[in-house]
């Protein structure tokens, strides 16, 4: 109940006037916000459909005078990352192949870890809950060299490998090492979203599958995971989200052609050769943000809970 | 001249009627009680008194004055919420004074005001504490103290007692009356506990789908309900009502309570009828209430009137201070409360004893009392 | 003792030898677990003892075990005073300090401004809250990216102005050294203010509104019934944001980077750019860990009490 709600309960002619001023003020300083809060992204939209000429001769709030796709064309198989000039398409891959295993991952690992931590408590579950969850806040910076190191050994035993038996089997291809650092590093919150979540559902449900016979995997697989559903949810976007946004990680692990979208998209706008192409930036910066904002619109509240969940519970 | 007087008062919420048309007074120093089950509409008739709600039309005078218009600030009344709503940030001597604030009532009478009630209270040691270091007793009372303070003419109290264990509640039952009784304020106040009802009241209103079924003393609402609810509502256990029918013989109605397995018990009907209603074959509930059922030997000597049956005994209830018996009437449990060491077996036959003075007969087209 | 009552005497039961698989079952949540606390055990607290180790080293561009005690520190700790000409560890922590006070008090008052807007029964409320939240889920290099544009003085903000007639609107602060800090605010707080919003009206929601009643009933005015209860109610909501804002502030990289596009002249330095370019441009790895073991140690103090605090109360 909002604090207005209480307020203007009783029907007093005092309340009309002020009131009205009051509301128009109020409404006035939301959509003002609200066009701040979007004028960038318009502003991203529009350079991105103009010619570059129109771009750097014009005003940024101008609509397009001779619309165009070619920034779009031109992002996506074109431009400049570096030294190759194919696009973003191939960053825009290199990123899929690494989002959808590491969420995956972090979030199974989670759901266990969180199923483990509430329900087959043991002494000393709340300090390593504690460790876990201090994991999420730590500054990556601080382990970069150490990251850095253990991947080059990996990288180096992958080379023997090929040596010797002619495959790497994945060891020190930079798109595995970019999921290994995103499980790892994304445990921490995975768990503390499913511990908060199986902690409320009821634990006698669990006590009765076990009179039943059940075993802690069969508990896991035919009780929790269905109605585990909002969670997942939860868990996937706000995984999602963090893992495809990433810059760190990747600029750190995945130089090259190997990069994700984030670093292709920084390369792009940050060439310092020649001319400036704006639009093709925006454009490209566009489709970077894309699949996060689709989730986004048509996932929000889902969103939002994972926001709030990371947050406020300890 | 009443203290609180409600006027046709009505309520819609869009299409839907909240309150039909409510008309109560109540005197100055009186305990009311709206009393009904959940969604009947007390709440939302005490917050209209409040002034929390608005209302479609009707008047609520409090001292003679109308205060329908008047912010709930400036009606001159009090309220203890369920959940004591205390400012949880601020001390027991903040959050009672927090009032007086308010209306910029000066510190030094405020303190005194404070101090004044805390000692009525007995919550002087408690004034520097916060909310959350209180037991629910004793956030009770500063909910109340908070109340207190403003001298209000007439006291709110929503459910004051729900969110209290059983025992706390009897006696924060106790403290309230005895509250009323040593300040003589005026008080509404709402419960689905016909038990508190009956016990603080002076004058008791039920209520239902909005609309008042009975206001009365509590001795009226329990030994004269005005129709089936208010019998059924009020009362623990509830009153028996079975369905019985005129029969005639000889110019004289009796009311035949039918029962398998047995003889029909006969009563002869009560003079206050009147003869539209006994012709042969009128359906009537008969109404009795546990206490008036008993053994032939327990039965109250003084009763004027009395019926007799045996009834085979279902089930024993050894209650502590009671023993409840259950027999069968009319298809339907009949419920009789009998003294702790009555020597009654189940599946045996036992004499039964109903106090014809204590019962009462409805209509079941009307469900009113005859 | 008679045979009668020895035959009378049910038998005994044997509880069956537990085997290895018993043991494993009994075991099984803890191996379930263990390996992701061991992941996190290695990578996350080994690393940090690692750079840690490192700090305490004069590693260059490779790791060396050659330990030379708190040097390090002290280096740091020299030049986080030498500011003529300004070192660029004093431009890291005097732009943490703008940027972090900035960022953090702007997006709580943003935050809680637009919460207390919006919980006055506005209609269009299912529009606008996602509005304020979408910077969310964009990358921080988008949303830098987006802001640079649009702070350019030659084709954004600056031109527009000027195209409105205010020729005389100067706002190059996106290429002015000086100034470059206070876009990466900017376009911080546009990104993350929503995020508070969210946290703050969450809360305003979950207060009981019999509260809210008995303070109408006392006579309290809407800015009374704010000011004196419903804001301190929400004090450990704003502890909350405080302490999350903070440690976003100190982890900031790729916002920094994308607002000022490779940091010329190190005048948008902050201690995570200096961390990332002096162990891996400069190839002073050794100065690297010892930034990074600072950074780490400020969030510790921050985070470890606010998480110890939150789950104690945790039954």
């Amino acid at each position: 109940m909002s604090v207005v709600n209480s307020l203007v309960a009783a029907p007093s002619r005092q309340l009309t006037r002020h009131s009205m001023m009051t509301r128009v003020v109020i409404y006035g300083l939301l959509i003002l916000f609200a066009i701040i809060y979007l004028l960038p992204l318009v502003v991203m939209v529009l350079t991105s459909l103009k010619p570059l000429q129109e771009v750097t001769g014009g005003n940024m709030f101008w609509l397009p005078h001779h619309l165009t796709f070619e920034p779009w064309t031109k992002a996506w198989g074109t431009a400049c990352v570096g030294l190759t000039c194919s696009g973003i398409k191939g960053y825009f891959w290199n990123s899929i192949k690494m989002v959808v295993p590491a969420v995956v991952i972090s979030s199974l690992l989670g759901a266990l870890n969180g199923y483990v931590l509430t329900k087959w408590r043991f002494p000393g579950h709340k300090l390593v809950f504690g460790m876990m969850l201090f994991a999420c806040f730590i500054p990556f910076q601080s382990i970069l060299i150490p990251m850095a190191t253990i991947l080059g050994k990996l990288g180096a035993f992958g080379r023997m490998l090929q040596d010797t038996i002619g495959v790497t089997l994945g060891f020190g291809n930079p798109t595995v090492n970019l999921v290994l650092v995103h499980v790892v590093y994304g445990l921490g919150f995975t768990t503390l979203f499913f511990r908060n979540y199986y902690e409320t559902f009821p634990t006698e449900l669990i006590k009765a599958a076990q009179i039943d016979g059940a075993s802690f995997f069969q508990i896991f697989r035919r009780i929790l995971l269905p109605n585990s559903a909002p969670i997942f949810i939860v868990t996937v976007i706000y995984q999602f989200t963090n893992i495809w946004n990433d810059f760190l990680f990747g600029a750190t692990f995945a130089a090259g052609a190997s990069s994700p979208m984030t670093v292709a998209l920084y390369n792009i706008v940050n060439t310092s050769t020649g001319v400036i192409e704006y639009n093709v930036n925006m454009a490209a910066a566009i489709i970077a943000a894309a699949p996060t904002l689709i989730v986004y619109v048509v996932a929000g509240r889902y969103f939002v809970r994972g926001l709030m969940a990371g947050a406020v519970k300890g | 001249m009443a203290t609180l007087e409600i006027h046709a008062l009505r309520k819609r919420f869009g299409s839907l009627e909240i309150l039909k048309g409510i008309d109560i007074s109540l005197e100055q120093g009186g305990f009311l009680v709206l009393v009904g089950p959940s969604g009947c509409g007390k709440s939302t008739l005490l917050n209209t008194i409040a002034g929390l709600e608005s209302i479609t039309s009707g008047e609520i005078l409090i001292g003679g004055q109308a205060v329908n218009e008047l912010h709930p600030s400036k009606r001159d009344i009090a309220m203890v919420f369920q959940s004591y709503a205390l400012y949880p940030n601020m001390s027991v001597a903040e959050n009672m004074a927090f009032g007086m604030e308010m209306r910029r009532v000066p510190k030094p009478e405020r303190e005194k005001a404070v101090a004044a009630v805390a000692k009525t209270l007995q919550i002087e040691h408690l004034l520097d504490r916060r909310p959350s270091q209180l037991s629910g007793g004793q956030r009770q009372r500063v909910a109340m103290g908070r109340a207190l303070v403003r001298q209000p003419r007439v006291f709110l109290f929503d459910e004051p007692l729900s969110n209290l264990d059983a025992k706390l509640r009897v006696d924060m039952r106790v403290e309230i009356k005895r509250l009323h009784q040593e300040t003589g304020t005026t008080i509404v106040y709402v419960t689905h506990d016909q038990i508190e009802a009956m016990t603080l009241a002076t004058k008791i209103a039920v209520l239902k789908d909005g609309e008042l079924q009975q206001v009365g003393t509590p001795a009226e609402v329990y030994n004269t309900p005005n129709n089936l609810f208010v019998a059924d509502f009020m009362g623990s256990p509830a009153m028996n009502l079975i369905e019985g029918k005129i029969v005639r013989s000889n110019g004289v109605a009796s009311i035949l309570l039918d029962r398998t397995e047995h003889e029909p018990i006969v009563i002869p009907a009560p003079p206050s009828m009147n003869p539209g209603q006994l012709t042969e074959g009128t359906k009537v509930i008969f109404g009795i209430r546990p206490e008036a059922v008993n053994d032939r030997e327990s039965i109250d000597r003084n009763a004027k009137q009395i019926a007799t049956f045996d009834g085979k005994v279902e089930i024993v209830e050894p209650a502590g201070s009671d023993t409840f018996v259950v027999t069968r009437v009319a298809g339907k449990e009949l419920t009789a409360r009998m003294r702790a060491d009555a020597d009654v077996r189940v599946g045996e036959s036992h004499a039964f004893a109903f106090n014809l003075d204590k019962a009462v007969l409805f209509d079941p087209q009307t469900t009113r009392r005859i | 003792m008679s045979t009668t009552t020895a035959a009378a005497v049910a038998p005994v039961v044997r509880t069956p030898r537990r085997n290895w698989r018993d043991r494993v079952r009994d075991q099984l949540p803890k191996l379930v677990l263990a390996p992701s606390f061991a992941l996190v055990l290695f990578f996350v607290y080994g690393f940090n003892l690692w750079t840690l180790l490192l700090s305490f080293t004069n590693s260059k561009a490779f790791s060396n075990l050659n330990f030379i005690g708190w040097a390090n520190y002290e280096k740091l700790w020299n030049w986080t005073f030498q500011y003529d000409p300004p070192s660029n560890w004093y431009t890291a922590v005097v732009n943490m300090g703008i940027f972090g006070a900035l960022y953090v008090i702007f997006c709580l008052f943003l935050g809680l401004m637009l919460a207390i807007l919006l919980d006055q029964k506005i209609r269009g409320e299912g529009i606008l809250r996602p509005l304020y939240l979408y910077p969310l889920a964009l990358s921080f290099i988008v949303t830098g990216t987006a802001w640079k544009l649009f702070l350019d003085p030659r084709i954004g903000l600056e031109k527009a102005v000027h195209d409105l007639g205010w020729t005389g609107f100067h706002f190059d602060w996106v290429v002015n050294p000086r100034m470059m800090i206070y876009c990466v605010a900017i376009a911080g707080i546009w990104q993350t203010s929503g995020f508070v919003m969210a946290m703050f009206l969450a809360a305003l929601r979950g207060i009981d509104s019999e509260i809210l009643k008995a303070a109408q009933m006392d006579g309290a005015s809407a800015y009374a019934t704010y000011r004196r209860i419903v804001i301190p109610i929400m004090r450990p909501v704003f502890m909350s944001a405080l302490i999350i804002l903070t440690h976003m502030a100190i982890k900031s990289y790729d916002l920094v980077l994308s607002v000022t596009g490779k940091n010329p002249g190190g005048a948008a330095e902050l201690p995570s750019t200096f961390m990332y370019s002096y162990t891996f441009t400069r190839n002073q790895m050794a100065v690297g860990s010892t930034s990074a073991v600072i950074m780490l140690m400020t969030i510790a103090a921050i985070m470890v009490p606010y998480l110890y605090s939150e789950l104690r109360e945790k039954a």
